[in-house]
């Protein structure tokens, strides 16, 4: 995982809630190979006609929101299947962090996992920047993960909460699993404690 | 001590480690692996040279992308034989159980650890795919994962996680006849929303839960996720134990007598704080079916398809506008004027043995409607071998259904069974997206003796009336 950076970026607004992960990435694009390009695939359905041509109406489709690194999302983003793909599909078309109210629980966790910042922000906030990218496209959001802040385009800055220990993942860019990994001796004492305790637990 | 929760009991017994901010290394005693989430968690494992930490606490299957039709024909897509294989590769190269599609084992993911006596009261199991709340019926703190945490799971037998808080979904009084664990699930929903479970584990408690049969608490807590909840779990019971008993990898003589000591601790203390609460009437519970792309969006089956102009909350309102244009819906049609296409009967929500014994109850002696196409996919080898012993299958190929090999089929269309655009059908499975179950396919959500009753009738038919 590369270091999470600075970021000051056009933002994308999207104002429809429970954007399920079936949007983001429908299934039909779980059979591909890691080693594709996800960004290609993002939105797939809502962003392109059955033709391969893109949809006029669907807002990554024009010109100054092309260029998006920042999603906003109205409320219950990435709900559904547990397809770590949609995230896959978010970072390789170059977002690097989504904001909303709320996520899907298993969204938030893999989002954390590959680079892709999930900010939650009150809804009322959320309400207010989607409609100030959707009145003035190409407008661009700040998010500074170490200081923990986003700031809108009027210069308003948004404290978010996030706890220290993915943030530390994410701005140092290290895997979680190498941490665990390190813990390998913890955890073995705590099988052998527990085959004791749980012998019918193989 | 102070009283706990379910979920706070079989939390505590698997915290390896706690950080000062309350992040928890966890132990995991069971992990599923299917084809589609697994490829690049092999691969990293490959790359770096690491191995599966606990190969004998994991357990690989086919179930998405495997056709339903002969298995001995070659699989079409040539992407989805390729994680197939390389999943029969990677079981073979780490040491691991596999299940292949050849298999009478082999099934959806949630319908054969249950078989098999995989899953048990008191575990943690995770998988790669959202509906392992399932699992929860059995009393066992169970969640879908992503792909990094698969790899994190099979190197480490641990996942790095935040507790939830503790929501309790009570449902009293006895569920009218043909009305279903599905109708009760989708009536849960319909209360709280797709986001009403976010941040929090569900427990189902109450008499409805209590007289359920498993394959029915499967159901509910199989759709956890549908209300936002990663986690859904039944105290374990008597009907819990009974099921388990016997099955091939469950503990036997003495270790059953021991395993039934700690199982029988699984319940919330009186006293245990709860978060949430809702508390809902069974026996008010009608048959429901969803208008919308939302699993919220249900309405009982003899009401209408709401009015925008019907809905007062702003941002439900649009959700509305947006899910009757892809539907085809107006708004104000009475559920049971509409028709449907195809029916599809089967999933780890509805693909299970009972399930499909309702469905030859309802359709016995009837005739598929000639204008709907409909199928049935058992939700493994095993379920099928019994439907076929009982003789249901020939109910169902006499009444015109379709009657297939197990596997996910239709639920999200990634192998070939799949809506085209603008089919409407109603459907046993969990998600009834844009696209779900097919590109601009429409589904409707719905038990399986509803299923049954719209394929015959070739629309909506309100079950509780049907002879």
């Amino acid at each position: 995982m590369k270091p999470f950076e600075l970021l000051d970026a056009v933002a994308l607004p999207i104002e429809q809630a429970n954007v399920d992960t079936d949007q983001v990435l429908p299934a039909r694009y779980l059979q591909k190979p890691r080693a594709n390009d996800f960004g290609q695939f993002l939105f797939r359905d809502l962003r392109f006609l059955k033709d391969g041509s893109e949809e006029p109406s669907f807002i990554l489709n024009r010109e100054p929101y092309r260029a998006s690194r920042v999603v906003v999302a109205a409320r219950n983003f990435g709900c559904g299947s547990s397809r770590e793909h949609a995230v896959w599909a978010l970072y390789d078309y170059g977002v690097r962090a989504v904001i909303a109210p709320s996520f899907g629980d298993i969204f938030f966790a893999n989002s954390l996992k590959n680079g892709l910042l999930p900010i939650v922000l009150p809804e009322d906030v959320v309400a207010d920047l989607l409609k100030v990218l959707v009145a003035a496209p190409g407008s661009r959001i700040g998010v500074d993960l170490a200081q923990q802040v986003v700031t809108a385009p009027d210069g308003t800055r948004h404290a978010f909460h996030i706890d220290p220990f993915p943030k530390h993942c994410l701005l140092e860019g290290l895997d979680e699993l190498d941490y665990t990994l390190s813990q390998m001796d913890r955890i073995i004492r705590f099988e052998r404690l527990y085959d004791v305790v749980m012998p019918a637990m193989p | 001590m102070k009283p706990r929760t379910l979920y706070d009991k079989i939390w505590d017994d698997h915290v390896v480690e706690e950080q000062p901010d309350g992040t928890c290394l966890l132990y995991i005693d069971r992990h599923l692996v299917h084809e589609v989430t697994s490829p690049q968690a092999f691969e990293g494992l490959r790359l770096t040279g690491r191995k599966v930490h606990a190969p004998e606490k994991t357990l690989c299957v086919v179930d998405h992308n495997v056709p339903t039709s002969d298995r001995n024909l070659p699989n079409p897509d040539p992407e989805s034989t390729q994680q197939i294989a390389y999943l029969a590769e990677n079981a073979k190269l780490f040491g691991l159980e596999y299940y292949n599609e050849f298999d009478k084992r082999q099934g959806i993911v949630h319908i054969i650890g249950p078989e098999q006596g995989f899953t048990l009261p008191g575990t943690t199991i995770v998988c790669g795919d959202s509906h392992t709340a399932t699992h929860g019926a059995f009393g066992a703190l169970a969640y879908g994962i992503g792909t990094s945490e698969v790899e994190h799971v099979l190197a480490t037998q641990t996942l790095i996680q935040s507790k939830s808080k503790n929501f309790l979904v009570q449902v009293d009084g006895k569920l009218p006849d043909n009305v279903t664990p599905k109708d009760v699930i989708l009536a849960i929903i319909g209360e709280i929303g797709t986001a009403g479970g976010t941040g929090y584990a569900i427990e189902y408690g109450g008499e409805v839960f209590r007289s359920m049969s498993m394959e029915g608490r499967m159901t509910v807590c199989n759709m956890s996720i549908e209300g936002g909840a990663r986690a859904g779990m039944v105290a374990p019971d008597a009907t819990t134990f009974a099921y388990i008993k016997d099955r091939p990898k469950a503990p036997k003589g003495a270790a059953w007598e021991q395993a039934l000591r700690y199982w029988e601790t699984l319940s919330s203390d009186d006293g245990a704080h709860f978060d949430r609460v809702l508390k809902l009437d069974g026996a008010k519970l009608p048959p429901l079916v969803t208008w919308g792309t939302s699993p919220e969006q249900v309405i009982s089956v003899n009401g209408r398809v709401p009015r925008l102009e019907d809905i007062a909350d702003d941002n439900k309102r649009r959700a509305a506008e947006r899910s009757l244009a892809y539907m085809g819906l107006s708004g104000g049609e009475k559920v049971t004027d509409i028709k449907l296409d195809r029916v599809f009967i089967g999933s780890c929500t509805n693909g299970r043995i009972e399930d499909l014994r309702e469905v030859a109850r309802v359709v016995d002696g009837k005739t598929v409607n000639a204008a709907v196409n409909a199928m049935i996919v058992p939700g493994s080898g095993l379920v099928k071998e019994q439907a076929e012993a009982e003789g249901l299958d020939k109910v169902f190929k006499a009444a015109g259904f379709d009657w297939r090999e197990p596997g996910c089929s239709m639920c999200l269309a990634m192998n070939p069974d799949k809506l085209s655009p603008g089919e409407r059908c109603a459907s046993t499975s969990n998600r009834n997206f844009e696209g779900r179950q097919g590109y601009k396919g429409r589904t409707h959500l719905v038990s399986p003796a509803m299923a049954a009753a719209a394929a015959i009738a070739g629309h909506f038919v309100d079950v509780r009336e049907w002879r």
